[in-house]
């Protein structure tokens, strides 16, 4: 796929600690291909994050150890120097983050802050950079653009902030828009503003949107393509579409059965997945999902891995055998 | 703001009020103090005890004793010491101040860019052999008392190291009025600038780098990192601007209380004849009228950093500006 925008290759994210080396993410692989919008969901600790913080190698700490290859408009992220890196950091791929309320410097007005990332990449004026900022403002439908970017962050609410961090992000028209759950924190009318917002993105900004998200419904209304990750792995990837109609692995139809129906007969209970995600530190060595998995078969003692079934990869041993 | 700046005048009256009562009860209530025995001298008689009691007052009820003070301080201004009858009080501090004006600023100065260089090198290098080292230094200098290191600071420039090439600049102890000579003004200052910075470069560089080391966790610096901003633009530009707010409340008390006469101790030890000096003095020989005086003058100034503070708080934190 030598198109694609974005090309992640085995990346494995662990961290020295006391006890010995801590895998978090482990072998997570993908491919994005231009404004294309894919989705990662998983649950907390599933690396769903941390995978994110590695396109733009923002994992700061220094115990962490990243492999693997992720390959970007022709070049592998892991293996730039930093100077290089730093240049791509809010130029070609920039990111936004999940709680806006303290995402911002607090002592700088939000404008000032678009201004800045615009200066940082590009040479241009002082006043030019605000006409730019206060442009994209108004292009992520704030009414009083002018007047908003003249405001500090503690004077907007959430959902303005996202917009302000969104407008930040965009402001160097970058290839790859990675967003870290970026409507948790909102309250349910912005989310789907906020959605719609990263939707057009694509068309008005040529963007691709990376979403992490443990939502299946933000997942149905804006991704292309969904990767579903299971304790630091890939458990199934594919289309959107196919995937909510026939999920193969089954911690994805347990997410899929956790969504409340509109229709069908009334539930006393919503299903649940029964248990919770291994800890990092005692990761069966088998498949990770098989002790909470209602279908386990001897063979999950050995780790599945992600194969070609009904059109899209699912790391399970059962897959396309019901 | 107009109500505000009302409201720290009246919160200022208030506090003189109580500071002055408080002194003057104190005064009175403190054995062997009686001004009467003092301004008459050694074996007087009782006669000429009464006698004087009665040409200054002292034989009045307290309370009016107390206003009739006030006045001489406040209103007439020719508030007389007790102990040498005839000296005025108010031209003595007024004197002082420029000296412990000085000193104080000279060393805020020096504490203040040492202490940021300190704190930010030790943050970015946090872990590292040279925080630890910085870290430890900070330690000893918060640990050592400013009495102890100025007269260490003396012996060494004044006496053992005073004929080598490394000290021989320096004056002898004392104060020369900067509108007089410049130049010397500033040798007679260095010293005691340095001994008085060192506790305050200490304390300052390891609440900086506190600052500075959980700034640089919260979301706002991820954010700034992926903006792509550089490792220097994070520190100075985000980092070290949000880590100022806490230490500029710091700074104007600090610089109150050290102006308002706190520098006592350093005033004494190197002879500079500022408002410490004169409180130090006052207190040793029990001159009521030039205690009242400088607490007087302390207690303004301390309340005085206090408003300023707060007015700099608006600027440079703006979500206090719309707290009020």
């Amino acid at each position: 796929m030598s198109e694609a925008l974005l090309d992640m290759r085995d990346l494995c994210v662990s961290f020295r600690t006391a006890r010995g080396v801590l895998p978090i993410v482990e072998g997570v692989s993908f491919q994005m291909a231009r404004r294309e919008i894919l989705s990662v969901v998983g649950e907390s600790g599933s690396g769903k994050s941390l995978t994110a913080l590695s396109i733009m190698r923002l994992i700061t700490d220094p115990n962490a150890v990243m492999t693997g290859e992720i390959w970007f408009q022709g070049r592998d992220l892991l293996a730039q120097p930093a100077e290089e890196m730093r240049r791509l950091r809010g130029g070609a791929i920039a990111m936004i983050f999940q709680d806006p309320m303290t995402a911002l410097t607090p002592v700088y007005t939000v404008g000032a802050q678009i201004v800045e990332q615009i200066r940082v990449h590009q040479d241009v004026s002082k006043s030019a950079a605000r006409k730019r900022a206060i442009e994209l403002l108004g292009a992520m439908g704030i009414a009083a653009p002018r007047d908003v970017a003249g405001r500090f962050p503690h004077q907007l609410s959430g959902g303005m902030r996202q917009r302000v961090m969104i407008a930040m992000a965009l402001s160097c028209d970058p290839a790859l828009l990675i967003a870290d759950e970026p409507t948790t924190a909102l309250d349910v009318t912005v989310q789907a503003q906020i959605l719609e917002l990263l939707l057009k993105l694509r068309t008005d900004f040529g963007s691709s949107v990376l979403l992490i998200t443990h939502d299946m419904g933000v997942v149905a209304r804006v991704a292309d393509r969904v990767v579903v990750m299971y304790a630091g792995r890939v458990a199934e990837a594919g289309a959107t579409a196919e995937i909510f109609q026939s999920p193969q692995h089954p911690y994805t139809m347990g997410l899929l059965d956790a969504i409340p129906k509109l229709y069908g007969p009334k539930l006393k209970r919503l299903p649940a997945i029964p248990g919770a995600p291994p800890s990092p530190f005692e990761r069966p060595p088998g498949c990770a999902f098989a002790p909470r998995c209602a279908h386990e078969v001897p063979a999950c003692d050995t780790r599945p891995a992600l194969a070609m079934v009904a059109g899209r990869d699912v790391a399970c041993w059962r897959a396309g055998v019901r | 703001m107009i109500i505000a700046l009302f409201r720290r005048l009246g919160e200022m009256v208030f506090v003189l009020v109580a500071i002055s009562v408080l002194v003057f009860l104190i005064f009175f209530a403190t054995p062997g103090a009686d001004p009467a025995a003092r301004i008459a001298g050694r074996g007087a008689t009782p006669a000429i005890l009464a006698a004087v009691r009665h040409s200054f007052g002292l034989d009045q009820p307290l309370p009016v004793q107390y206003f009739l003070m006030m006045k001489h301080l406040f209103i007439t201004q020719d508030l007389t010491s007790f102990v040498n009858p005839g000296e005025l009080v108010v031209p003595a501090v007024v004197q002082a101040i420029p000296v412990t004006l000085s000193l104080v600023f000279g060393a805020a100065v020096i504490w203040l860019v040492l202490s940021t260089i300190v704190g930010v090198v030790a943050a970015v290098q946090r872990g590292k052999w040279i925080d630890r080292v910085l870290m430890f230094l900070s330690l000893v200098g918060v640990s050592m008392p400013v009495f102890w290191l100025g007269e260490v600071a003396n012996l060494l420039t004044q006496a053992r190291f005073h004929n080598t090439w490394l000290f021989s600049w320096v004056p002898a102890l004392g104060y020369v009025p900067l509108t007089s000579d410049p130049a010397g003004w500033f040798k007679s200052l260095v010293i005691p600038w340095l001994v008085l910075a060192v506790t305050y470069v200490g304390l300052y560089g390891r609440v900086l780098r506190a600052n500075l080391v959980e700034a640089m966790g919260e979301d706002y610096i991820r954010t700034a990192r992926a903006k792509g901003l550089s490792e220097r633009q994070i520190i100075f530009r985000h980092a070290l601007r949000m880590s100022l707010i806490t230490l500029v409340s710091m700074f104007g008390l600090d610089f109150g209380a050290l102006v308002g006469g706190g520098a006592l101790l350093i005033e004494v030890v190197c002879s500079l004849p500022g408002v410490g000096m004169l409180t130090y003095q006052a207190l040793q020989n029990l001159d009521l009228p030039f205690i009242m005086a400088a607490v007087m003058y302390g207690a303004v100034f301390i309340v005085v950093a206090n408003t300023v503070v707060d007015m700099l708080y608006v600027v440079i934190d703006p979500r206090a500006r719309d707290a009020r």
